[in-house]
């Protein structure tokens, strides 16, 4: 059986988690630690938070997010979205998160990723790559799929990890909140030549197109957004959690989202099973519960 | 007196603080070598090289300080680098010696395959714990692993793992590809994690509770 995550992937502006499409028309879904209790209590592997404004604006507003997070819920984080240098990694990581995602500021001095994987870890840094592709090549961009870089963005993959970088977070800009499913060539192109693991992130509409990123796309590790969110906004929670200005009742006659097909991380999971992958890894830790 | 978290400027402290807070203990975070002698348990966390980390502990005067608290008999639990900061030496960016209180060393995953898939340097993720070979999970008894299951989920971020010269300091053991590797130790009231209790989930904070009593009860 593969052994792969499934992490939720929190986009957050301010106070909000939000949800895009190719990363921009931002909506918002309501308070991001809602559904990271939610995420925790389906078992979630790892959770991802990023802060999709910060790099814009060059401020860095989620640590009281990350805190109160990281004080109930005991699994890794990973944070995003802002951080230029060794003493934000490290204000972020003492506010709780367990590891770091960056791009801009690695983009803009490569050498930060070696400096921070030497001071804290090579599994604890992070290198998001957003690629946009141009015919059968990709470009990296920063800040959030705005930002052309010229780098390709296999060709940068490789170096980060030479630089140090202990994971990739890969996300197509085009496949990004379209739930028309992953870019694979680009998630199997950087899987495979790289010795690190790989996240691959932008465009799940379906358990199907999550089993196609495993398998086809040799992912090590998916990111979920729109796809949980929706289930958990639709099914599971208390409206209350959500925020007053999302019109709840449209996303529940299933409007505007039709390329989605919103499910439970234990629906996705247990699909998942049947093609010989295994994720949510802690499901079975409860059942083993004395 | 309570527990002492070790800061040595590498490592997450907050999840580990939150995780003791979580389970009742008083926990302080100090790289004072005076807290350590007085302290009724020592958790030692860490990321990071392995030589960078000792070269921490020598400038703040720590490295005798935490020796000695392991041949105290109060409790000390080293997670992930603080596991392998415990052995002799490690093989992390040229040989650098380690505190030395268990005899061995800490090498590299060596890629290992299988199914024509190369597993991934680091290990990221979650990997099952079993009892030394032999063993039944009653070798856990009065240890931080009391409690749980042969098989239970333990959540990792390493490249490097511990290889412990005597087979009687392995506590635990996983599997990443085909290289089985110590996930535990323990040499007396010195227990070491190469797994994240505190990024666990529930079974994690187990641990914590299991440690929790380890130092009510010493």
């Amino acid at each position: 059986m593969l052994n792969v995550r499934l992490i939720p992937r929190l986009d957050i502006k301010g106070p909000n988690l939000v949800k895009g499409v190719h990363l921009e028309g931002l909506r918002v879904l309501g308070k991001p630690e809602h559904f990271a209790r939610h995420y925790d209590d389906e078992g979630a592997d790892e959770l991802i938070f990023v802060d999709v404004v910060a790099s814009l604006y060059g401020r860095n507003s989620l640590t009281d997010i990350i805190r109160r997070t990281a004080s109930e819920i005991f699994i890794p984080l990973t944070v995003g979205g802002g951080l230029r240098s060794l003493d934000d990694i490290r204000d972020v990581l003492r506010a709780g998160a367990d590891k770091v995602a960056l791009n801009t500021a690695a983009v803009g001095r490569p050498e930060l990723v070696r400096e921070a994987s030497r001071r804290f870890g090579s599994s604890t840094i992070v290198v998001s790559i957003e690629a946009v592709r141009r015919g059968d090549r990709w470009e990296a961009y920063t800040d959030n799929g705005r930002e052309r870089t010229g780098l390709d963005a296999v060709t940068w993959a490789h170096r980060v990890v030479e630089l140090g970088a202990g994971e990739l977070l890969v996300t197509s800009v085009d496949r990004e909140g379209t739930g028309t499913g992953f870019d694979l060539d680009l998630v199997r192109r950087i899987a495979e030549s790289v010795p690190v693991p790989v996240i691959a992130s932008g465009g799940a509409g379906s358990t199907q197109h999550i089993g196609e990123a495993f398998l086809a796309g040799r992912a090590d590790a998916v990111a979920v957004a729109s796809m949980a969110h929706y289930h958990l906004v639709k099914h599971n929670a208390v409206e209350a959690e959500f925020a007053p200005e999302l019109n709840t009742a449209h996303l529940r006659l299933g409007r505007g989202f039709s390329r989605v097909q919103d499910e439970s991380l234990g629906e996705i999971q247990r699909q998942l099973e049947k093609l010989g992958i295994a994720c949510l890894h802690r499901r079975g830790q409860e059942t083993q519960s004395p | 007196m309570s527990v002492a978290i070790v800061d040595f400027g590498m490592g997450n402290l907050f999840s580990v603080s939150k995780a003791l807070e979580h389970v009742g203990i008083e926990a302080i975070i100090t790289s004072s070598p005076e807290c350590l002698r007085e302290a009724r348990a020592v958790v030692l966390p860490g990321m990071g090289a392995f030589g960078d980390a000792m070269q921490e502990l020598r400038a703040r005067r720590l490295v005798e300080p935490l020796r000695n608290f392991a041949q105290s008999g109060r409790p000390f639990l080293g997670i992930c680098l603080g596991l392998q900061l415990l052995l002799e030496k490690s093989e992390e960016f040229g040989l650098h010696e380690g505190l030395g209180v268990m005899a061995g060393r800490v090498v590299r995953f060596d890629a290992p395959k299988t199914d024509e898939r190369a597993l991934k340097v680091p290990q990221v993720g979650w990997n099952a714990l079993r009892p030394p070979r032999s063993f039944t999970n009653a070798v856990w008894l009065h240890t931080p692993l009391e409690g749980l299951k042969d098989g239970v989920q333990a959540y990792f971020a390493h490249s490097y793992h511990a290889l412990p010269s005597d087979p009687s300091n392995v506590l635990a053991t996983s599997r990443y590809g085909n290289v089985e590797f110590a996930s535990a130790l323990r040499r007396g009231s010195v227990f070491g994690l190469q797994f994240h209790p505190e990024r666990s989930g529930a079974r994690g904070i187990d641990v914590y509770h299991a440690f929790a009593k380890l130092v009510r009860d010493q």
